[in-house]
């Protein structure tokens, strides 16, 4: 389940390959951010410690744009004095020659200006990279901060997919985006300016002809993206489809295997694939001649300039190199012009992938912890619940009025079907959620009045759900407590009955444990769990029994752990063990998240209520009687 | 990828047109600075109105053909791409179908997903992409390249000197951005870990205190991160304008060359007007080529995960020569069975042995890793066995096809997988030609009538993928009801009641009684008392037998099963 919802596009963050030619991306619908200027200055905020470098930016992508835009102009005059000199020698006028002193002195120049404007587009490249990866690099942090004040409730109302694509796809884009898309921005704007002004001051006839062809630009990509709109919904709507029958099918396989239903799913995917062909196919088509139909354009406006522009030189009001910068000046106008599209979309699309980043940073954080909050030098192991009410909804409340007193060294079982909200207690202990009302106390401290770090290293905790990470068996005993020795590792594995497996190992302590840990077995997983509860050595304990995916072998080594575990400590045990139930000095039996009965073993079934239903069920079985008999 | 481009075959008479259209649209592109020239040549030189407007009016031609050829072109591509992912597409899925759980093992059922849906669509980008642009590119070049020589065979020699010079650094930039891309994602994938662990494991890192050390991971491959890519962006940064500024300087080098050869009266000047955007053109091409070493790599990966799909072969074949089952109806034999899982050094089981018979319910039981849900996949042929037989109704399963065989059984898997659809679709799963009173009959057996009545539209209720929409005991249900309907000569109930309450598993069991009288019953189960009035038992240990025999028998003469059972039962409870 996990692996899926992280399918991420393998995003090169802030790579080249948006460099000309995004094709489709100008057609495509983005998603739009809710408030797109509150999250655009908000991302400004990000760059403001880096305004200096964003200054040199912006002064080497004017310098850059300045030269280059000037050289076709001057390259023109070069081309100009040519003609010139060949025309007059074709008319034979005394002394007539090409003035190649002239024109080397041109291309001189020329040279010099290429050689700074790409100088200072190189530094400005060079310098972007640092202020969009550190800017990135900030948000980053940020975020990982801010989830690490996050609240419980937060990670338990979202998918982990969810939450990793805004740390991971969103930072990409805004991070590429800053790199290509900024720049690519002040560039064109420049760009445009620029050659408009160098345009209408070589000939002003000239400029309104090409300029003529630039709304035209427009409104034909406007048309054609919308038209494409339709279709690249379409095809996004059936691409959905199409991945919602894979990801089904794949994970049903072992079905539909044994149904013999493999024919009908291939069917019913070829049916979504062709549809998925047919919209894509015009999706692909109409954004595909938005560049041809820009090109079109483009050459309209170059005929004109040159029929125009040819007519002119006749009538000696226009130099022949002057026709020959309009056109470069032309060619160079469509580029920013086609790709201004795709750009909107892009800094679209990054705002949005930003607000989404800014919602986790807007996050309702933990309730902060008193600035007075004390430490229990010596925990007991005492824990009462005084009026406790909770709900993980305010208006639906699972707990209420609940008291419980445990004595230091107790054990409290938790019992109730799967799915009964047995996790709930361990929330609430460790402060995961915060309750609604009442209180709960340790040594008779409100766990309120705790340091948040101080009340979870209290408690131990084994859960059925073993967490471990990509590292060596080693590190994660160790994880346990910060500092520990070799020898106590070790010492901890050998109580946890885990030592044994771990020398057989290849690596022993040394093995690393693969991304799924799927390299050691779900039981020695558990073994490593309670090894490093047992050197963490906490005054109380919070267990979970279930070792349903265990062999009998290493169950048994778990039960003799847990309970060299539980020995003199107060533990809330998660039970599934009948002995452990039965000899628990307080039973809590859950179901659909409520604590619906509470009392001793005798006590429950005395009572005669759900836990001595489950009890007979579970333990004993109706036919178990007449066995007995 | 290249090994992918096969399945552009049946595309190859569009890919021609293509091919082309992009030829002569190049072509035309082209043409019209030459036009250009002969407007400055002969027009503007001779003071020729007439010529200009008439020269002006074919340029227009010109780039309305040129217009409609890369229309024409694009349509063709669009064509052929889609197409292209369409077939490999569905040539991926169908692959995967027909894959038995080995194969699913081995890939795993996530990148199986990723391969068909990511993957592909990530390969048809680029296709697309490499077609608009990567195929003009050589076009333009080529054409260029004809036109200059054309023009002026030796002010040609200057792009002689720069094209290769142009195409040398291009491939040592690639050369050099290569690994550094490679790293770059490889340390993406590294903070994604520490991420991800850090969801998940948020109970267990608060629990111990551990944030700081937390945030420190997260910092390491973070600045790690961060650091690879302004490398990478810093390196890249070279490439654009170091390109500019060799079209530049080759566009100065024209000048003055072709201003001596002018000079000289070789040419005349709107040849070199013409010439100077040839050289732009054939350069631009370079460049736009270039890209395709940033998109192949990026497709690379997704290729070499598609192929590695295409090229697994499902390990288990229907036999050629089919044997009709002809034995006892439901029988279940088998003959010393040895199965490892691919890759495992030990067998998952070894030389089992057992009849299960038709009326009578046979239940396994055993810990995790002990082999139960093993030896039931190995019923259905989802895995086949190194040494032994398997035998259903008195025939190997080999030698039936694989769906004769699984038309005879009922599975009821662990996880109860429901699929997109109403409540009856999920049933008729079982049958498709079900009647609507059949559907009603299972799910009243599977003592679903009950909640099924309750949803708001009963029977037509549709579950959510995934059947997010019904609880785990519900599922169960369905899932039994589904099994029910077929009617199956042996029904394989895998650990399928957990989810049930007391109550509603009594009542289940009670009437699944009566509807499998005559069909042989498997039942895992990891609870004593779930097995204890079954007929047989089997004791698995470690992959082998440890016991067979009733309840009683084995609690007599198997040290496993009563380990088991004392660790289940109390000690009165036994008495």
């Amino acid at each position: 389940m996990r692996k899926k919802e992280e399918r991420k596009e393998s995003g090169f963050g802030g790579g080249p390959g948006r460099g000309p030619g995004a094709g489709p991306a100008m057609a495509m619908p983005v998603q739009k951010a809710k408030d797109f200027k509150g999250t655009f200055k908000r991302l400004l905020r990000y760059l403001k410690p880096r305004r200096m470098q964003l200054l040199a930016v912006g002064i080497t992508a004017l310098l850059s744009t300045v030269f280059s835009i000037v050289s076709p102009k001057i390259m023109g005059n070069a081309t100009t004095i040519l003609f010139n000199g060949v025309m007059a020698k074709a008319r034979h006028v005394a002394g007539a020659r090409v003035d190649f002193e002239a024109i080397g002195e041109i291309i001189l120049i020329l040279a010099g200006l290429y050689l700074l404007s790409s100088v200072f587009a190189y530094i400005q490249q060079y310098i972007m990279a640092g202020v969009a990866q550190e800017t990135v690099y900030d948000i980053r942090k940020d975020v990982s901060e801010k989830l690490a004040r996050l609240p419980l409730k937060f990670y338990d109302s979202r998918t982990h997919g969810e939450i990793l694509s805004r740390v991971t796809n969103d930072l990409d884009n805004i991070a590429s985006t800053l790199q290509q898309t900024m720049t690519q921005l002040i560039t064109s704007l420049i760009t445009i300016v620029g050659i408009v002004v160098m345009m209408f001051s070589i000939s002003p006839l000239l400029a309104v002809i090409a300029l003529v062809t630039l709304p035209l630009s427009f409104v034909v990509t406007a048309m054609v993206a919308k038209r494409s709109q339709k279709f690249f919904k379409d095809q996004q709507k059936e691409l959905g489809r199409l991945n919602g029958h894979v990801e089904e099918m794949y994970t049903g396989h072992k079905i539909v295997k044994a149904f013999g239903r493999e024919k009908q799913s291939i069917k019913e995917f070829d049916t979504i694939n062709q549809r998925l062909y047919e919209a894509g196919r015009k999706a692909q088509f109409i954004s595909g001649t938005i560049m041809p139909l820009m090109m079109f354009i483009g050459n309209i406006g170059y005929v004109l300039i040159s029929v125009v522009g040819g007519i002119l030189v006749t009538k000696r009001s226009l130099e022949i190199g002057d026709i020959q910068a309009f056109i470069a000046y032309s060619k160079q106008l469509t580029w920013p012009i086609t790709q201004a599209a795709s750009m909107a979309n892009m800094i679209q699309s990054t705002v949005a992938s930003a607000e989404r980043v800014f919602e986790i940073l807007d996050e309702v954080e933990e309730v902060p912890e008193r600035e007075d909050a004390t430490v229990i030098q010596f925990p007991k192991g005492k824990v009462e619940f005084q009026k406790v009410k909770f709900g993980y909804k305010e208006e639906a409340a699972l707990i209420e009025d609940m008291d419980i007193d445990v004595q230091p060294g107790q054990t409290i079982a938790i019992v109730g079907p799967t799915g009964a909200g047995k996790t709930t207690l361990v929330n609430l202990l460790m402060r995961f959620y915060e309750i609604n009302g009442g209180k709960i106390t340790i040594d008779g401290v409100d766990i309120r009045d705790l340091k948040r770090g101080q009340l979870r290293s209290i408690f131990g905790m084994v859960l059925q759900d073993t967490w471990l990470f990509n590292g060596t068996i080693r590190d994660n005993i160790a994880y346990g407590r910060i500092g520990a020795t070799e020898a106590e590792v070790i010492q901890a594995a050998k109580a946890a009955h885990a030592d044994h497996f771990i020398r057989t190992l290849p690596e022993g302590y040394d093995t690393v444990l693969n991304e799924e840990a799927s390299n050691i077995s779900q039981g020695q997983k558990q073994l490593l769990t309670i090894a490093r509860a047992i050197l963490a050595d906490p005054a109380m304990l919070i267990l979970d029994e279930a070792t349903s995916s265990v062999d009998t072998r290493t169950e048994i080594y778990i039960q003799k752990a847990m309970a060299e575990l539980m020995k003199g400590r107060t533990s809330f045990v998660i039970a599934h063990r009948l002995s452990t139930i039965r000899e628990a000095d307080l039973i809590l039996v859950m179901n659909n998240g409520r604590v619906i009965e509470k009392g001793n073993h005798q006590e429950l079934l005395a009572k005669g209520g759900f836990y001595a239903d489950l009890y007979n069920s579970q333990f004993t079985g109706a036919s178990l009687e007449r066995e007995a008999i | 990828m290249l090994k992918l481009f096969r399945f552009l075959k049946p595309y190859k008479f569009s890919i021609a047109g293509l091919l082309v259209f992009l030829l002569l649209q190049s072509l035309g592109e082209l043409y019209l600075p030459t036009l250009m020239a002969d407007i400055v040549d002969d027009g503007i030189a001779k003071g020729d109105l007439d010529y200009i407007l008439r020269v002006g009016g074919f340029m227009l031609l010109v780039a309305v053909a040129s217009a409609i050829c890369v229309i024409l072109a694009s349509y063709l591509s669009a064509k052929a791409a889609t197409g292209f992912g369409k077939d490999l597409r569905s040539r991926v899925f169908a692959q995967v179908e027909s894959y038995s759980l080995n194969e699913f093992d081995k890939i795993g059922t996530a990148s199986l997903i990723t391969r068909t849906t990511n993957d592909i669509t990530q390969v048809q980008q680029v296709l697309i992409v490499m077609m608009r642009m990567m195929v003009s590119a050589p076009m333009m070049c080529i054409g260029g390249i004809i036109m200059a020589v054309s023009k002026d065979a030796k002010l040609s020699l200057v792009l002689l000197g720069v094209i290769p010079l142009l195409a040398g650094i291009i491939i040592y930039t690639a050369r050099r951005g290569m690994p550094l891309f490679k790293a770059m994602q490889a340390k993406i994938d590294k903070l994604n870990l520490v991420t991800r662990e850090n969801l998940t494991g948020v109970r267990v890192i608060r629990a111990f205190n551990r944030l700081d050390h937390e945030k420190v991971r997260f910092g390491e491959a973070n600045r790690d991160l961060t650091d690879t890519a302004i490398k990478v962006n810093q390196l890249m940064a070279v490439v654009w304008p170091i390109m500019m500024l060799f079209m530049n300087f080759t566009t100065v080098a024209i000048i003055w060359f072709g201003s001596v050869r002018i000079d000289a009266g070789d040419i005349q000047v709107g040849d070199l007007m013409a010439f100077i955007l040839y050289a732009t053109q054939i350069m631009f091409s370079l460049v736009m080529a270039s890209f395709l070493f940033v998109m192949v790599p990026r497709a690379e990966a997704s290729a070499i995960r598609i192929n590695e799909v295409l090229n697994t072969l499902p390990e288990i074949k229907d036999p050629t020569a089919v044997k009709e089952a002809g034995g006892t109806k439901g029988l279940v034999e088998f003959n010393k069975v040895t199965f490892s899982y691919p890759g495992a050094e030990q067998p998952a089981l070894s030389n089992i042995s057992f009849k299960a018979r038709p009326g009578e319910i046979t239940a396994i039981i055993g810990g995790t890793g002990s082999g139960k849900s093993t030896l039931i996949s190995l019923i259905p042929r989802f895995y086949d066995i190194e040494m032994g037989s398997i035998l259903v109704n008195g025939v190997d399963v080999r030698e039936m096809t694989q769906e004769s065989l699984r038309a005879k059984i009922g599975l009821v898997p662990q996880m109860a997988v429901l699929f997109t659809g109403t409540v009856t679709d999920n049933i008729r799963y079982g049958k498709e030609d079900a009647t609507d009173k059949e559907v009603k009959e299972a799910a009243e057996t599977a003592q679903a009538t009950e909640f099924i009545s309750q949803m708001e539209e009963g029977f037509e209720s549709v579950i959510a993928q995934g059947g997010t929409n019904v609880s785990g005991g519900q599922k169960q249900r369905l899932s039994i009801a589904r099994a029910l309907i077929r009617r199956p000569e042996v029904y394989i109930f895998d650990d399928s009641f957990s989810a049930l309450d007391f109550k509603t598993d009594a009542r289940l069991r009670a009437a699944l009684k009566k509807d499998t009288v005559n069909s042989t019953v498997i039942i895992v189960a990891q609870r004593v008392s779930t097995v204890m009035d079954a007929d047989q038992i089997i004791v698995l240990d470690n992959g082998q037998i440890a016991g067979i025999g009733s309840h009683k028998e084995l609690l007599k003469n198997c040290e496993v099963y009563r380990e088991i059972v004392s660790s289940q039962l109390s000690e009165e409870e036994l008495a």
